[in-house]
Protein backbone atom coordinates (compact mmCIF):
# COMPACT_ATOMS: atom_id res chain seq x y z
CA UNK A 1 0.00 0.00 0.00
CA UNK A 2 0.97 3.75 -0.75
CA UNK A 3 1.51 5.08 2.78
CA UNK A 4 2.81 8.37 1.40
CA UNK A 5 -0.70 10.40 0.72
CA UNK A 6 -3.59 9.53 3.41
CA UNK A 7 -6.71 11.49 3.90
CA UNK A 8 -8.46 10.92 7.11
CA UNK A 9 -12.06 11.28 7.47
CA UNK A 10 -14.06 11.91 10.24
CA UNK A 11 -18.15 11.23 11.05
CA UNK A 12 -19.96 10.97 13.71
CA UNK A 13 -23.03 9.61 13.60
CA UNK A 14 -25.72 10.62 16.11
CA UNK A 15 -28.78 9.89 15.26
CA UNK A 16 -28.15 5.85 14.16
CA UNK A 17 -25.45 4.41 16.57
CA UNK A 18 -23.56 7.40 18.30
CA UNK A 19 -20.53 5.88 17.41
CA UNK A 20 -17.43 7.78 15.51
CA UNK A 21 -15.97 6.47 12.30
CA UNK A 22 -12.85 7.30 11.07
CA UNK A 23 -11.52 6.09 7.21
CA UNK A 24 -8.52 6.53 5.26
CA UNK A 25 -8.52 7.05 1.82
CA UNK A 26 -5.65 8.13 -0.65
CA UNK A 27 -6.33 11.01 -2.84
CA UNK A 28 -8.05 8.77 -5.62
CA UNK A 29 -10.37 8.29 -2.51
CA UNK A 30 -9.64 4.75 -2.73
CA UNK A 31 -10.38 3.30 0.64
CA UNK A 32 -7.82 2.21 2.66
CA UNK A 33 -8.76 1.60 6.10
CA UNK A 34 -12.47 1.80 8.06
CA UNK A 35 -12.60 1.48 11.61
CA UNK A 36 -16.30 -0.36 11.24
CA UNK A 37 -17.39 -3.23 8.98
CA UNK A 38 -18.87 -1.93 5.51
CA UNK A 39 -22.29 -2.92 6.34
CA UNK A 40 -22.56 0.21 9.17
CA UNK A 41 -20.58 2.04 6.57
CA UNK A 42 -23.06 1.68 4.18
CA UNK A 43 -25.81 3.15 5.75
CA UNK A 44 -23.71 6.00 7.14
CA UNK A 45 -22.91 7.02 3.07
CA UNK A 46 -26.86 6.88 2.26
CA UNK A 47 -26.91 9.54 5.68
CA UNK A 48 -24.66 12.08 3.64
CA UNK A 49 -25.13 11.49 -0.12
CA UNK A 50 -29.00 10.08 -0.31
CA UNK A 51 -29.73 8.38 -3.30
CA UNK A 52 -32.09 9.67 -5.89
CA UNK A 53 -35.16 8.04 -7.09
CA UNK A 54 -34.62 6.42 -10.59
CA UNK A 55 -30.46 6.33 -9.14
CA UNK A 56 -28.95 3.26 -10.68
CA UNK A 57 -26.12 1.69 -8.81
CA UNK A 58 -23.56 1.69 -11.58
CA UNK A 59 -19.83 1.93 -10.95
CA UNK A 60 -18.05 4.70 -11.84
CA UNK A 61 -16.21 5.19 -15.23
CA UNK A 62 -13.20 2.49 -15.28
CA UNK A 63 -10.80 1.35 -17.75
CA UNK A 64 -11.44 -2.42 -18.22
CA UNK A 65 -7.70 -4.66 -18.73
CA UNK A 66 -7.94 -8.65 -18.67
CA UNK A 67 -4.65 -10.40 -19.08
CA UNK A 68 -3.87 -13.54 -19.92
CA UNK A 69 -0.88 -14.23 -17.50
CA UNK A 70 0.61 -13.14 -13.83
CA UNK A 71 3.52 -11.79 -15.80
CA UNK A 72 0.96 -9.26 -17.86
CA UNK A 73 -1.30 -8.50 -15.02
CA UNK A 74 2.05 -7.61 -13.01
CA UNK A 75 3.49 -5.44 -15.46
CA UNK A 76 -0.25 -3.54 -15.46
CA UNK A 77 -0.16 -3.20 -12.23
CA UNK A 78 3.62 -1.55 -12.09
CA UNK A 79 2.51 0.81 -14.79
CA UNK A 80 -0.76 1.87 -13.61
CA UNK A 81 0.12 2.09 -9.68
CA UNK A 82 -2.26 3.73 -7.49
CA UNK A 83 -5.01 4.14 -10.12
CA UNK A 84 -5.41 0.89 -10.71
CA UNK A 85 -7.13 -2.94 -8.90
CA UNK A 86 -7.63 -6.24 -9.20
CA UNK A 87 -10.74 -7.55 -10.24
CA UNK A 88 -11.30 -11.34 -8.53
CA UNK A 89 -14.60 -12.36 -8.27
CA UNK A 90 -15.54 -8.70 -7.57
CA UNK A 91 -18.18 -9.76 -5.10
CA UNK A 92 -16.36 -7.28 -2.58
CA UNK A 93 -15.24 -4.66 -5.14
CA UNK A 94 -18.09 -4.10 -7.43
CA UNK A 95 -20.82 -3.56 -4.39
CA UNK A 96 -17.53 -1.25 -3.18
CA UNK A 97 -17.34 0.77 -6.28
CA UNK A 98 -21.19 1.24 -6.75
CA UNK A 99 -21.31 3.02 -3.70
CA UNK A 100 -17.75 5.04 -4.49
CA UNK A 101 -16.03 3.60 -1.81
CA UNK A 102 -13.44 2.83 -4.32
CA UNK A 103 -12.89 4.42 -7.35
CA UNK A 104 -10.38 2.57 -9.54
CA UNK A 105 -9.39 4.36 -12.46
CA UNK A 106 -8.51 0.52 -14.14
CA UNK A 107 -10.01 -2.82 -13.04
CA UNK A 108 -7.61 -5.60 -13.94
CA UNK A 109 -9.36 -8.48 -14.44
CA UNK A 110 -7.33 -12.01 -13.14
CA UNK A 111 -10.54 -14.01 -14.64
CA UNK A 112 -9.02 -14.94 -17.58
CA UNK A 113 -5.67 -16.03 -16.45
CA UNK A 114 -5.78 -19.93 -15.94
CA UNK A 115 -2.29 -20.66 -13.91
CA UNK A 116 -4.29 -18.77 -11.28
CA UNK A 117 -6.91 -21.50 -10.60
CA UNK A 118 -6.75 -24.83 -9.75
CA UNK A 119 -6.23 -26.99 -6.51
CA UNK A 120 -3.18 -29.76 -6.92
CA UNK A 121 -0.94 -31.71 -4.77
CA UNK A 122 3.03 -31.13 -5.79
CA UNK A 123 5.87 -31.72 -3.34
CA UNK A 124 4.18 -32.77 -0.41
CA UNK A 125 1.77 -29.58 -0.12
CA UNK A 126 -1.72 -28.52 -0.94
CA UNK A 127 -1.70 -25.84 -3.89
CA UNK A 128 -4.55 -23.54 -4.30
CA UNK A 129 -4.18 -21.04 -6.85
CA UNK A 130 -5.44 -17.79 -5.75
CA UNK A 131 -8.69 -17.22 -8.75
CA UNK A 132 -9.90 -20.52 -7.37
CA UNK A 133 -13.75 -20.13 -6.75
CA UNK A 134 -15.18 -21.44 -3.55
CA UNK A 135 -17.37 -23.82 -5.15
CA UNK A 136 -14.07 -25.76 -6.66
CA UNK A 137 -13.40 -25.75 -3.12
CA UNK A 138 -16.52 -26.86 -1.81
CA UNK A 139 -16.43 -30.17 -3.96
CA UNK A 140 -12.93 -30.77 -4.25
CA UNK A 141 -11.95 -34.91 -3.73
CA UNK A 142 -8.61 -33.56 -2.84
CA UNK A 143 -9.38 -30.89 0.06
CA UNK A 144 -11.82 -33.49 1.33
CA UNK A 145 -8.96 -36.18 2.11
CA UNK A 146 -6.29 -33.70 3.09
CA UNK A 147 -7.51 -30.43 4.04
CA UNK A 148 -10.99 -31.08 4.75
CA UNK A 149 -11.66 -27.68 6.88
CA UNK A 150 -11.63 -25.88 3.51
CA UNK A 151 -14.53 -27.43 2.05
CA UNK A 152 -16.18 -27.67 5.25
CA UNK A 153 -15.90 -24.28 6.40
CA UNK A 154 -16.73 -23.14 2.23
CA UNK A 155 -20.30 -24.45 2.95
CA UNK A 156 -21.00 -21.37 5.50
CA UNK A 157 -19.41 -19.00 2.98
CA UNK A 158 -21.87 -16.40 1.18
CA UNK A 159 -24.52 -18.67 -0.84
CA UNK A 160 -24.56 -20.40 -4.14
CA UNK A 161 -24.33 -17.96 -7.06
CA UNK A 162 -21.79 -15.92 -5.55
CA UNK A 163 -19.66 -19.15 -4.38
CA UNK A 164 -19.61 -19.47 -8.69
CA UNK A 165 -17.70 -16.22 -8.77
CA UNK A 166 -16.05 -15.44 -5.53
CA UNK A 167 -12.17 -16.47 -4.87
CA UNK A 168 -10.02 -17.89 -1.98
CA UNK A 169 -7.82 -15.46 -3.16
CA UNK A 170 -10.13 -12.06 -3.32
CA UNK A 171 -11.35 -13.34 0.04
CA UNK A 172 -8.26 -13.48 1.72
CA UNK A 173 -6.17 -10.21 -0.06
CA UNK A 174 -9.08 -8.23 0.42
CA UNK A 175 -7.97 -7.93 4.17
CA UNK A 176 -11.97 -8.02 5.69
CA UNK A 177 -11.80 -9.29 8.91
CA UNK A 178 -15.19 -10.31 8.06
CA UNK A 179 -13.95 -12.49 5.24
CA UNK A 180 -13.63 -16.15 6.10
CA UNK A 181 -10.39 -17.63 4.86
CA UNK A 182 -8.09 -14.92 6.57
CA UNK A 183 -8.94 -17.21 10.06
CA UNK A 184 -9.16 -20.74 8.27
CA UNK A 185 -5.65 -20.30 6.88
CA UNK A 186 -4.32 -18.87 9.95
CA UNK A 187 -5.71 -22.02 12.13
CA UNK A 188 -4.21 -24.33 9.05
CA UNK A 189 -0.58 -22.45 9.08
CA UNK A 190 -0.87 -21.67 5.30
CA UNK A 191 1.41 -19.79 3.14
CA UNK A 192 0.44 -17.28 0.63
CA UNK A 193 2.53 -16.56 -2.28
CA UNK A 194 3.09 -13.42 -3.48
CA UNK A 195 4.35 -12.36 -6.57
CA UNK A 196 5.49 -8.85 -7.85
CA UNK A 197 7.87 -7.62 -10.51
CA UNK A 198 10.68 -8.34 -8.46
CA UNK A 199 9.88 -12.04 -8.28
CA UNK A 200 7.92 -14.43 -5.66
CA UNK A 201 7.91 -14.19 -2.11
CA UNK A 202 6.02 -16.31 0.63
CA UNK A 203 4.36 -14.75 3.57
CA UNK A 204 2.50 -17.35 6.50
CA UNK A 205 -0.82 -16.40 7.05
CA UNK A 206 -0.26 -15.20 10.54
CA UNK A 207 2.22 -12.45 9.13
CA UNK A 208 -0.11 -11.22 6.18
CA UNK A 209 -2.84 -9.09 7.74
CA UNK A 210 -1.91 -5.81 9.16
CA UNK A 211 -5.40 -4.26 9.93
CA UNK A 212 -8.60 -3.62 8.42
CA UNK A 213 -8.09 -3.88 4.55
CA UNK A 214 -4.14 -3.72 5.20
CA UNK A 215 -1.84 -6.61 3.98
CA UNK A 216 1.27 -7.42 3.80
CA UNK A 217 0.89 -7.67 -0.16
CA UNK A 218 2.64 -4.78 -2.23
CA UNK A 219 0.48 -2.28 -4.31
CA UNK A 220 2.40 -3.83 -7.40
CA UNK A 221 1.90 -7.52 -6.38
CA UNK A 222 -0.58 -10.37 -6.69
CA UNK A 223 -1.30 -13.11 -4.40
CA UNK A 224 -1.33 -15.77 -6.06
CA UNK A 225 -0.77 -19.32 -4.81
CA UNK A 226 -2.14 -20.39 -1.23
CA UNK A 227 0.12 -23.21 -0.05
CA UNK A 228 -1.02 -25.85 3.07
CA UNK A 229 0.53 -28.74 4.31
CA UNK A 230 -1.75 -31.95 4.13
CA UNK A 231 -3.56 -32.05 7.61
CA UNK A 232 -1.98 -35.65 9.01
CA UNK A 233 -4.33 -39.07 9.66
CA UNK A 234 -7.10 -38.49 12.22
CA UNK A 235 -6.72 -34.81 12.47
CA UNK A 236 -9.90 -33.19 13.87
CA UNK A 237 -11.16 -29.99 11.93
CA UNK A 238 -14.08 -27.62 12.02
CA UNK A 239 -15.29 -23.98 11.16
CA UNK A 240 -18.09 -23.22 13.20
CA UNK A 241 -20.14 -19.40 12.19
CA UNK A 242 -22.79 -17.47 13.87
CA UNK A 243 -24.14 -15.98 11.52
CA UNK A 244 -27.90 -14.12 10.99
CA UNK A 245 -28.68 -15.41 7.57
CA UNK A 246 -27.05 -17.20 4.11
CA UNK A 247 -25.13 -14.74 3.17
CA UNK A 248 -23.72 -12.35 6.08
CA UNK A 249 -20.35 -12.13 7.39
CA UNK A 250 -20.19 -13.99 10.99
CA UNK A 251 -21.10 -12.72 14.07
CA UNK A 252 -18.06 -14.25 14.95
CA UNK A 253 -16.83 -17.85 13.40
CA UNK A 254 -13.81 -19.82 15.32
CA UNK A 255 -11.86 -22.04 12.77
CA UNK A 256 -10.07 -25.13 14.73
CA UNK A 257 -7.44 -27.98 13.87
CA UNK A 258 -6.96 -30.40 16.49
CA UNK A 259 -4.73 -33.32 16.76
CA UNK A 260 -4.96 -35.62 19.96
CA UNK A 261 -3.56 -38.85 21.45
CA UNK A 262 -5.62 -41.04 24.62
CA UNK A 263 -8.71 -38.16 25.07
CA UNK A 264 -5.70 -35.69 25.32
CA UNK A 265 -4.85 -32.67 23.10
CA UNK A 266 -1.57 -32.96 21.59
CA UNK A 267 -1.65 -29.86 19.13
CA UNK A 268 -4.13 -27.44 18.13
CA UNK A 269 -4.62 -24.51 16.29
CA UNK A 270 -7.50 -21.91 16.55
CA UNK A 271 -8.35 -18.92 14.12
CA UNK A 272 -11.13 -16.40 15.19
CA UNK A 273 -13.29 -14.52 12.46
CA UNK A 274 -14.31 -10.86 12.83
CA UNK A 275 -13.66 -10.12 16.01
CA UNK A 276 -10.87 -7.57 15.77
CA UNK A 277 -9.00 -5.74 13.18
CA UNK A 278 -7.92 -8.75 11.28
CA UNK A 279 -8.39 -12.15 11.36
CA UNK A 280 -6.44 -13.68 14.79
CA UNK A 281 -4.47 -16.83 15.81
CA UNK A 282 -5.73 -17.61 20.01
CA UNK A 283 -2.59 -18.53 21.12
CA UNK A 284 -3.16 -18.41 24.35
CA UNK A 285 -5.77 -20.97 24.40
CA UNK A 286 -3.76 -23.02 22.27
CA UNK A 287 -0.98 -22.93 25.07
CA UNK A 288 -3.82 -23.60 27.42
CA UNK A 289 -5.38 -27.18 25.90
CA UNK A 290 -2.12 -28.73 25.50
CA UNK A 291 -2.10 -31.90 27.32
CA UNK A 292 -5.41 -31.44 28.48
CA UNK A 293 -8.87 -33.37 27.77
CA UNK A 294 -11.77 -31.23 26.50
CA UNK A 295 -13.96 -31.32 29.47
CA UNK A 296 -16.44 -28.34 30.71
CA UNK A 297 -13.72 -26.90 32.86
CA UNK A 298 -11.15 -26.67 30.28
CA UNK A 299 -13.17 -25.30 27.79
CA UNK A 300 -14.96 -22.32 29.70
CA UNK A 301 -10.70 -21.55 30.35
CA UNK A 302 -10.68 -21.75 26.74
CA UNK A 303 -13.64 -19.77 26.50
CA UNK A 304 -12.11 -17.16 28.75
CA UNK A 305 -8.75 -16.99 27.05
CA UNK A 306 -10.50 -17.03 23.40
CA UNK A 307 -12.60 -14.14 24.60
CA UNK A 308 -9.53 -12.15 26.29
CA UNK A 309 -8.09 -11.46 22.61
CA UNK A 310 -11.08 -10.21 20.91
CA UNK A 311 -11.52 -6.80 20.01
CA UNK A 312 -14.64 -6.55 17.91
CA UNK A 313 -16.47 -3.53 16.77
CA UNK A 314 -20.13 -3.30 17.84
CA UNK A 315 -22.55 -3.21 14.77
CA UNK A 316 -26.02 -4.10 13.87
CA UNK A 317 -24.87 -8.19 14.42
CA UNK A 318 -24.37 -7.00 18.13
CA UNK A 319 -22.13 -5.23 20.57
CA UNK A 320 -18.94 -6.18 21.28
CA UNK A 321 -19.64 -8.07 24.57
CA UNK A 322 -21.81 -10.31 23.10
CA UNK A 323 -19.60 -11.12 19.87
CA UNK A 324 -16.63 -11.44 22.38
CA UNK A 325 -18.60 -14.17 24.23
CA UNK A 326 -19.54 -16.04 20.91
CA UNK A 327 -15.82 -16.03 19.48
CA UNK A 328 -15.48 -18.08 22.89
CA UNK A 329 -18.57 -20.03 22.47
CA UNK A 330 -18.08 -20.85 18.36
CA UNK A 331 -14.18 -21.92 20.02
CA UNK A 332 -15.90 -24.46 22.17
CA UNK A 333 -18.22 -25.63 19.84
CA UNK A 334 -15.59 -26.00 17.08
CA UNK A 335 -13.27 -27.98 19.55
CA UNK A 336 -15.71 -30.03 20.49
CA UNK A 337 -16.92 -30.91 16.99
CA UNK A 338 -13.15 -31.62 16.17
CA UNK A 339 -12.64 -33.48 18.62
CA UNK A 340 -15.60 -35.84 17.13
CA UNK A 341 -14.35 -36.10 14.07
CA UNK A 342 -11.17 -38.26 15.70
CA UNK A 343 -11.70 -41.75 15.72
CA UNK B 1 -13.80 5.92 -21.27
CA UNK B 2 -13.58 3.82 -24.16
CA UNK B 3 -16.42 1.16 -25.08
CA UNK B 4 -15.45 -2.57 -25.40
CA UNK B 5 -16.86 -5.28 -27.74
CA UNK B 6 -18.64 -8.01 -26.11
CA UNK B 7 -19.53 -11.03 -27.72
CA UNK B 8 -21.99 -13.65 -25.98
CA UNK B 9 -24.24 -16.08 -26.96
CA UNK B 10 -27.88 -15.49 -25.09
CA UNK B 11 -30.67 -18.11 -25.04
CA UNK B 12 -28.81 -19.55 -27.73
CA UNK B 13 -29.05 -16.49 -29.78
CA UNK B 14 -25.04 -14.04 -30.56
CA UNK B 15 -25.38 -11.00 -29.51
CA UNK B 16 -22.14 -8.32 -30.45
CA UNK B 17 -22.55 -5.09 -28.70
CA UNK B 18 -19.93 -2.10 -27.37
CA UNK B 19 -20.48 -1.32 -23.67
CA UNK B 20 -18.53 0.72 -21.56
CA UNK B 21 -16.37 -1.22 -18.88
CA UNK B 22 -18.95 -0.47 -15.99
CA UNK B 23 -22.10 -1.32 -17.16
CA UNK B 24 -23.31 -4.62 -15.45
CA UNK B 25 -24.93 -7.28 -17.15
CA UNK B 26 -28.46 -6.89 -15.61
CA UNK B 27 -28.28 -3.65 -17.06
CA UNK B 28 -26.92 -4.23 -20.48
CA UNK B 29 -29.96 -7.32 -20.14
CA UNK B 30 -32.12 -5.65 -19.51
CA UNK B 31 -31.49 -1.55 -21.38
CA UNK B 32 -29.39 -2.58 -24.07
CA UNK B 33 -30.92 -6.02 -24.77
CA UNK B 34 -34.44 -5.50 -23.75
CA UNK B 35 -34.55 -8.79 -21.96
CA UNK B 36 -35.68 -7.70 -18.97
CA UNK B 37 -37.04 -11.17 -17.34
CA UNK B 38 -33.81 -11.04 -14.85
CA UNK B 39 -35.10 -8.65 -11.99
CA UNK B 40 -33.09 -5.60 -10.54
CA UNK B 41 -33.57 -6.63 -7.25
CA UNK B 42 -30.88 -5.36 -4.21
CA UNK B 43 -27.97 -4.74 -6.30
CA UNK B 44 -25.94 -5.75 -3.57
CA UNK B 45 -25.53 -9.78 -4.96
CA UNK B 46 -28.17 -10.84 -1.91
CA UNK B 47 -31.77 -11.21 -3.24
CA UNK B 48 -31.03 -13.46 -6.12
CA UNK B 49 -33.74 -11.84 -8.39
CA UNK B 50 -30.84 -11.17 -11.13
CA UNK B 51 -29.47 -14.35 -11.67
CA UNK B 52 -28.97 -15.86 -14.02
CA UNK B 53 -26.52 -19.08 -15.86
CA UNK B 54 -23.38 -18.07 -17.49
CA UNK B 55 -21.31 -20.99 -18.85
CA UNK B 56 -23.53 -23.61 -16.98
CA UNK B 57 -22.92 -21.93 -13.29
CA UNK B 58 -25.73 -19.49 -11.37
CA UNK B 59 -24.20 -16.15 -11.21
CA UNK B 60 -25.86 -12.70 -9.90
CA UNK B 61 -25.91 -10.31 -13.11
CA UNK B 62 -25.68 -7.42 -10.70
CA UNK B 63 -22.53 -7.72 -9.85
CA UNK B 64 -20.70 -9.13 -12.56
CA UNK B 65 -19.80 -7.03 -15.44
CA UNK B 66 -20.93 -7.80 -19.09
CA UNK B 67 -17.02 -7.44 -20.50
CA UNK B 68 -16.60 -9.67 -18.24
CA UNK B 69 -18.94 -12.51 -20.50
CA UNK B 70 -16.96 -12.17 -23.82
CA UNK B 71 -17.32 -15.39 -25.28
CA UNK B 72 -19.84 -16.76 -22.61
CA UNK B 73 -23.41 -18.94 -23.45
CA UNK B 74 -25.77 -17.39 -20.84
CA UNK B 75 -29.10 -18.57 -20.11
CA UNK B 76 -31.72 -16.06 -18.69
CA UNK B 77 -35.43 -16.73 -17.67
CA UNK B 78 -36.85 -15.87 -21.27
CA UNK B 79 -34.63 -18.95 -22.87
CA UNK B 80 -36.29 -21.64 -20.27
CA UNK B 81 -38.97 -22.37 -22.28
CA UNK B 82 -38.71 -23.86 -25.64
CA UNK B 83 -41.42 -23.71 -28.38
CA UNK B 84 -43.98 -22.12 -26.26
CA UNK B 85 -43.63 -25.57 -23.83
CA UNK B 86 -42.84 -24.15 -20.16
CA UNK B 87 -39.96 -26.25 -18.89
CA UNK B 88 -40.21 -28.29 -15.93
CA UNK B 89 -39.41 -25.34 -13.24
CA UNK B 90 -41.72 -23.30 -14.62
CA UNK B 91 -44.44 -26.09 -14.64
CA UNK B 92 -43.96 -26.76 -11.21
CA UNK B 93 -44.20 -22.70 -9.99
CA UNK B 94 -47.37 -22.75 -12.21
CA UNK B 95 -48.54 -25.90 -10.77
CA UNK B 96 -47.64 -25.75 -7.25
CA UNK B 97 -47.92 -22.23 -6.80
CA UNK B 98 -44.46 -21.27 -6.20
CA UNK B 99 -45.18 -17.51 -6.20
CA UNK B 100 -47.15 -14.61 -5.00
CA UNK B 101 -45.88 -11.38 -6.07
CA UNK B 102 -43.55 -13.01 -8.93
CA UNK B 103 -40.59 -10.62 -7.76
CA UNK B 104 -38.00 -13.15 -6.83
CA UNK B 105 -39.55 -15.83 -9.75
CA UNK B 106 -37.12 -15.38 -12.79
CA UNK B 107 -34.26 -16.07 -10.11
CA UNK B 108 -35.79 -18.70 -8.14
CA UNK B 109 -36.81 -20.60 -11.74
CA UNK B 110 -32.94 -20.03 -13.37
CA UNK B 111 -31.27 -21.06 -10.15
CA UNK B 112 -33.72 -24.18 -9.63
CA UNK B 113 -32.93 -24.91 -13.50
CA UNK B 114 -28.76 -25.22 -12.48
CA UNK B 115 -29.85 -26.91 -9.22
CA UNK B 116 -31.89 -29.74 -10.73
CA UNK B 117 -28.95 -29.65 -13.56
CA UNK B 118 -25.85 -30.24 -10.96
CA UNK B 119 -28.51 -32.71 -8.73
CA UNK B 120 -31.27 -34.34 -9.97
CA UNK B 121 -32.44 -35.67 -7.51
CA UNK B 122 -32.11 -32.80 -4.24
CA UNK B 123 -33.57 -33.87 -0.83
CA UNK B 124 -35.65 -31.07 0.65
CA UNK B 125 -32.67 -29.89 1.98
CA UNK B 126 -30.43 -29.38 -0.81
CA UNK B 127 -33.23 -27.60 -2.41
CA UNK B 128 -33.12 -25.01 0.64
CA UNK B 129 -29.23 -25.15 0.60
CA UNK B 130 -29.57 -24.78 -3.51
CA UNK B 131 -32.30 -22.13 -3.65
CA UNK B 132 -30.44 -19.86 -0.46
CA UNK B 133 -29.00 -17.61 -2.54
CA UNK B 134 -32.40 -16.18 -3.59
CA UNK B 135 -34.63 -14.80 -1.43
CA UNK B 136 -38.82 -14.08 -1.38
CA UNK B 137 -40.64 -12.28 0.95
CA UNK B 138 -44.02 -13.80 0.22
CA UNK B 139 -44.20 -17.39 0.13
CA UNK B 140 -42.18 -18.55 2.92
CA UNK B 141 -40.50 -20.61 0.24
CA UNK B 142 -42.90 -23.96 0.98
CA UNK B 143 -44.47 -23.65 -2.18
CA UNK B 144 -41.14 -23.11 -4.06
CA UNK B 145 -39.49 -26.30 -2.31
CA UNK B 146 -42.58 -28.11 -3.83
CA UNK B 147 -42.34 -26.71 -7.14
CA UNK B 148 -38.51 -27.43 -7.47
CA UNK B 149 -39.79 -31.01 -5.92
CA UNK B 150 -42.57 -31.30 -8.85
CA UNK B 151 -39.92 -30.30 -11.70
CA UNK B 152 -36.96 -32.63 -10.29
CA UNK B 153 -40.43 -35.76 -10.49
CA UNK B 154 -40.95 -34.82 -14.01
CA UNK B 155 -37.58 -34.59 -15.36
CA UNK B 156 -36.50 -38.11 -13.86
CA UNK B 157 -39.90 -39.58 -15.40
CA UNK B 158 -39.07 -37.64 -18.67
CA UNK B 159 -35.46 -39.28 -18.28
CA UNK B 160 -36.90 -42.60 -17.98
CA UNK B 161 -39.48 -42.60 -20.20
Amino acid sequence: MNKSRFYCLVFVDYELFQNIFIFVTNKKMNLLYITKNVEKYIIHHSVFKPHEPGDKMIPPEFDYHAPTSVTEAIHLLSELGDDAKILAGGHSLLPMMKLRFAEPAHLIDLNRIPQLRGIKEEGGLIKIGAMTVENEILHSDLLKEKVALLPDAVRWIADPQVRNRGTIGGDIAHGDPANDHPAIAMALDATFLLQGPQGVRSVKAVDFFQGTYMTDMAANEILTEIHIAPLPQNTGCAYIKLKRKTGDWATAAAAVVLQMSQGKVTKVSIGLTNVADTAIRATQAEQLLIGKELTDEVLSQVAAAVSAVCHPADDLRGDAEYKTAMAGEMTKRALLAASAKIS
Amino acid sequence: MTKKLVSMTINGKKYEEAVEPRTLLIHFLRENLNLTGAHIGCETSHCGACTVDIDGESVKSCTHLAVQCEGSDILTVEGLAKNGVLSAVQEGFHLEHGLQCGFCTPGMLVRSYRLLQENPNPTEAEIRAGISGNLCRCTGYQNIVKAVQYAAKKLQETATA
